[in-house]
């Protein structure tokens, strides 16, 4: 799918971190573009790096034990190089962030209506009355029932379902130009879950966002997203249109992906999942990092780490084997 | 020792509540209706799943089970022997029944090597410290992790998957006929996940075990059980053979359970959320159907009895627990969920 115009744009980004251990490389040189009003799910294992872009894009990382390079560019804006007050404005008004644990993300000791009123404050002035109001509308739009009276709960008054509601809420508060969903419905029960998934794909197509989702759940990236990226060890090894990348898996970490997902009447038969385990960040092989799970790894494999080439319409993939 | 019936697992109308505090000093307390009225046999050898949303009850009867806490009332028969409280009664139905628990850092102790973890639960029962190593080294060979690497490592030196194969390889330390799994590969990846659910299935076949598999995922419980219970609110709502279930759901509850699994099919999505609602607190349920309060097919009838499990109407293999099973035959639409879309697979 290409959009008009680019609203979010990743170059060359990588992210080192200090650890005890040495310097764990968790991002390692990832590209891509987010189109208005687009979403781009992010998807892979842990340690993949998908989180750490994610908060490198919400300049989220600890300073003192990263180091982050590259270019991150939303609406215009050098997001790596904005000083303090830009990004204060940036974090909130251009750019929301919906986190897995609403628990965690949301203060216990304000009224939701207290919390998300304050970011309407802080971003859009106006009188608290206002802010109510809006408050008011927003826990309307994520269909929490009867929002007057939830606006005076507090998050643990509330079960995990209108909590997530009333996080997208107070995301959404000052009109982000783009989300940013770092599992947002994992912590969910499925028939929460469903429900969530479909407020935020109906609200992003509504409001014209675009939006980033990481997930490790391919169904929910299924749901949502216009694209998808696959990471492994920091790297985008496959990206392309959702159907695309699902249906017609090249790269084979994605393949083997895929066909280690449970899904659908598959009792009786046995899958085979992907031996061994993902890389230490600390000491990353030479040459393409799943190399070594690989079932059609070759001499090439050890050598220069194979980048992203074109297979069609926008679906790239980086593997000597897939070509 | 001759088994007093044919069952590994017999369950007969377990009941649990939990008091909790009142809202205000001189209140009437509440109650937590965490399992009412829970009966199911298993024959040995079969995995049962569990399945059902938070505060449904499904780790309150693995702890049961487990006589981790102390039943309200019904009877539990494990491997022939009844579940009772003394320390001493405890102690042998602890032989039977092992439990693996979500958190694999959490259940093991962080000051203990894998050898010593898998060492303890043997030396307690009486089992000499020499045996008691070498069967410690076989199972951790049996599980996949090289016992001269991994014998001697500390719980934070092992990756989450591996850690996972410890606390199922202390679970077998044991020599149980049951195992009970609470969420047991949840917070595992998904590659990781489907290498310890193949190892499980391996495991069950060479020691004779009886499983039983709690999980959110509806997903794993198709692919590893054989039995289903799907539960609402403390209740069981339908059990079965898990394909009769997950293709007749009789229970609407089972019925939106499973069409809110995600599609996997980017060209078929999930269009319209099949129930509205979270799961409402078991903290005094609603009368009679517990469902009643989320059912698109709520009647007068609902709010006043519960209803008891019957065979469905639909192919008569497997129970569900509702009063409109037969109210209004044909008026459902059978409803097929959207993972069974082919095509997703690569």
């Amino acid at each position: 799918m290409t959009s008009p115009s680019v609203l979010a744009r990743v170059q060359d980004l990588t992210v080192r971190f200090r650890t005890p251990r040495g310097e764990a490389r968790a991002v390692n040189g990832v590209d891509f573009e987010v189109g208005t009003g687009e979403v781009l799910g992010l998807i892979g294992e842990s340690g993949c790096g998908k989180s750490v872009t994610l908060r490198a894009l919400m300049r989220l990382l600890p300073p003192a034990r990263t180091q982050i390079g590259g270019r991150i560019e939303v609406d215009g804006q050098d997001v790596l190089a904005m000083p303090g007050p830009a990004l204060e404005r940036y974090r909130g008004g251009t750019t929301a962030m919906i986190f897995q644990d609403p628990a965690l993300a949301l203060d216990p000791v304000y009224t939701i209506g207290q919390q998300i009123g304050e970011a309407v404050q802080r971003h859009q002035g106006g009188s608290r009355a206002e802010a109510r109001a809006r408050a008011l509308q927003l826990l309307d739009q994520v269909k929490v029932p009867s929002p007057a009276a939830r606006l005076n709960n507090y998050p643990h008054e509330m079960s995990g379902g209108m909590r997530q509601r009333a996080m997208i809420a107070l995301a959404l508060s000052c009109s982000p130009r783009l989300v940013l969903a770092d599992e947002p419905t994992t912590a969910l029960d499925a028939t929460v879950q469903i429900q969530v998934l479909l407020i935020i794909r109906e609200l992003q197509q509504r409001l014209g966002m675009s939006a980033i989702f990481v997930t490790h759940d391919l169904g929910v990236a299924a749901e949502v997203c216009d694209r998808i990226a696959v990471m492994y060890a920091g790297r985008i090894v496959e990206t392309g249109r959702t159907a695309d990348v699902l249906l017609h898996p090249q790269h084979p970490y994605t393949q083997a992906l895929l066909a280690s997902t449970i899904h659908g009447s598959l009792r009786g038969t046995r899958i085979e999942g992907i031996r061994g385990a993902p890389p230490d960040l600390t000491r990353l092989p030479q040459g393409c990092a799943f190399r070594d799970r690989c079932s059609r790894a070759r001499s090439e494999c050890g050598g220069d780490v194979p980048v992203l080439q074109p297979v069609q319409g926008g679906h790239a993939v980086a593997c000597y084997a897939a070509r | 020792m001759a088994h007093a019936n044919d069952y590994m697992v017999d369950v007969a109308g377990l009941r649990k509540q939990f008091q909790v505090r009142p809202e205000r000093w001189g209140a009437k307390p509440r109650v937590v209706h965490a399992v009412s009225e829970i009966s199911f046999k298993l024959r040995p050898g079969v995995t049962m799943g569990i399945v059902g949303e938070s505060g449904c009850g499904k780790s309150t009867v693995a702890r049961l089970l487990m006589g981790l806490v102390e039943a309200d009332g019904g009877d539990v028969r494990l491997a022939g022997q009844r579940l009772g409280y003394e320390p001493a009664q405890l102690k042998a139905v602890r032989r039977k029944v092992q439990m693996v628990f979500q958190d694999s850092f959490a259940s093991l102790n962080p000051r203990m090597t894998v050898e010593a973890s898998l060492m303890f639960g043997p030396v307690v029962h009486g089992v000499p410290r020499a045996e008691a190593r070498r069967n410690a080294h076989e199972l951790l060979a049996r599980v996949g992790l090289e016992p001269a690497r991994f014998a001697g490592r500390y719980p934070h030196e092992v990756s989450g998957g591996q850690r996972q194969r410890v606390n199922i390889a202390r679970a077998l330390a044991l020599r149980p006929e049951v195992v009970i799994f609470d969420e047991a590969v949840s917070a595992l990846d998904k590659s990781v996940e489907i290498q310890v659910l193949n190892l499980l299935q391996d495991l069950k076949t060479e020691f004779g075990l009886t499983y039983l598999f709690i999980s959110h995922d509806l997903n794993v419980v198709q692919y590893i059980s054989d039995q289903v219970l799907v539960m609402y609110l403390g209740k069981i709502v339908e059990i079965g053979p898990v394909q009769a279930v997950y293709e007749h759901p009789a229970h609407p509850y089972t019925r939106a359970l499973l069409a809110s699994m995600p599609s996997m099919d980017p060209r078929h999505r999930t269009l319209v959320p099949p129930i509205v609602g979270d799961p409402p607190s078991p903290i005094d349920p609603p009368s009679g159907c517990r469902f009643r309060t989320r059912c698109p097919h709520a009647a007068t009838p609902c709010a006043e009895a519960e209803p008891m499990l019957v065979q469905t109407p639909v192919d008569g293999s497997h129970q569900a627990a509702c009063h409109m099973l037969n109210a209004a035959p044909g008026s459902w639409q059978p409803l097929v969920p959207a993972h069974t879309t082919p095509g997703a697979m690569a």
